[in-house]
């Protein structure tokens, strides 16, 4: 084995360790629920939340301090039986629509929600008027007798 | 038929429309980040929804040698105070300290120690300075929560009657403090 493949046998074992860590940031089992359902409720809560400390992590994905602070509060209001809505809305009264990693349906993000249907529809719209206009579009006049000595005499060789 | 005036004026449109696409771009882009450079626009201010609201339920623990404050004090505050997150183990916090003292005499201050072992806050505050009338103790941060803060320092004004007027998740600058929160604290305490 060259000291090439042990490192790449290295590497691949590490990576192989860091995967289970990938996975979820909740590095303390003591965090999560007894309930197995409102676990689940929780984590899929938190998916939704962006930790405000690594912008671009949800809550469940972050290791920050804060997310973990967030986790434990999603859990305790989850534990309590109130719905996602209802933990959602407290989160955003507190962090504003920032803390959504999907922003939500408001008259300020129409335009961003509509955007794929509108793309689209531009796109098809665009492809229907070419085609429509090339199928319509006059077939060429025929050659004359000068234009078709000419293409033979372009095309001998 | 399509005459070659025609075939011209489809090109010239042609030129034209996504030209127009890219400068209004451009402009909306200019004046994103002209409102970024200068305050007027934030993609990543996070607490906008506490302002012009009353201040959230909280409790803090005791830091002595100081008086605590519970959030029926702030609802009871008929001049502004200035309430301001901190920690001992944040470095922004230590080199805000400075401008926080220049302020002691014109405002009053009470400080909220962040995820803070008490016993450092209050080395902190021997070795920094202490311009707070009034100090508490979060260690868990579950205050922090309630108020929307991201992390320390973060100063919030609360006005009379209780009500968050003003607020910065930034270190307090001489700038800031000249330009926006003296003049703001100056209009809320005339009628």
């Amino acid at each position: 084995m060259t000291l090439h493949r042990k490192l790449a046998a290295c590497m691949l074992g590490l990576c192989l360790m860091a995967a289970p860590a990938l996975v979820l940031a909740v590095d303390d089992p003591s965090e999560m629920l007894a309930d197995p359902q409102q676990e689940a409720r929780a984590q899929a809560i938190g998916a939704q939340l962006r930790c405000l400390v690594c912008q671009n992590e949800s809550i469940e994905d972050s290791s920050a301090g804060l997310a973990r602070d967030l986790r434990r509060v999603v859990r305790e209001h989850v534990a309590k039986g109130e719905d996602n809505k209802q933990v959602m809305d407290w989160m955003v009264s507190r962090y504003g629509n920032f803390i959504r990693l999907k922003p939500a349906f408001s008259a300020g993000t129409l335009l961003l929600w509509a955007m794929p249907v509108l793309a689209l529809l531009l796109g098809v719209g665009t492809a229907f008027l070419f085609y429509r206009r090339r199928a319509n579009a006059a077939p060429p006049p025929p050659l004359n007798e000068e234009e078709k000595a000419r293409l033979a005499r372009l095309t001998k060789d | 038929m399509t005459t070659p005036s025609d075939n011209l004026t489809r090109r010239r449109l042609l030129m034209a429309l996504p030209l127009a696409g890219a400068g209004v771009a451009g402009v909306a882009f200019w004046k994103m980040l002209d409102g970024m450079e200068h305050g007027s626009f934030n993609p990543h201010d996070i607490n906008a929804p506490v302002l012009d609201r009353p201040v959230p339920d909280f409790t803090l623990a005791p830091l002595p040698p100081a008086e605590g404050f519970t959030t029926q004090d702030l609802q009871q505050v008929s001049k502004p105070v200035l309430v301001n997150f901190f920690a001992s183990w944040c470095i922004p916090c230590l080199a805000e300290m400075p401008t926080l003292m220049t302020l002691k005499d014109k405002l009053t201050m009470w400080g909220i120690a962040y995820k803070d072992k008490p016993d450092n806050a209050a080395s902190f505050l021997r070795h920094s300075g202490n311009p707070f009338s009034r100090l508490g103790s979060d260690h868990d941060g579950r205050a922090g929560i309630e108020w929307g803060i991201s992390g320390v320092p973060e100063t919030f004004l609360v006005g009379a009657g209780g009500v968050i007027r003003w607020h910065t998740a930034a270190p307090l600058t001489e700038e800031t403090i000249g330009k926006v929160l003296l003049p703001l604290v100056h209009r809320l305490q005339t009628p």
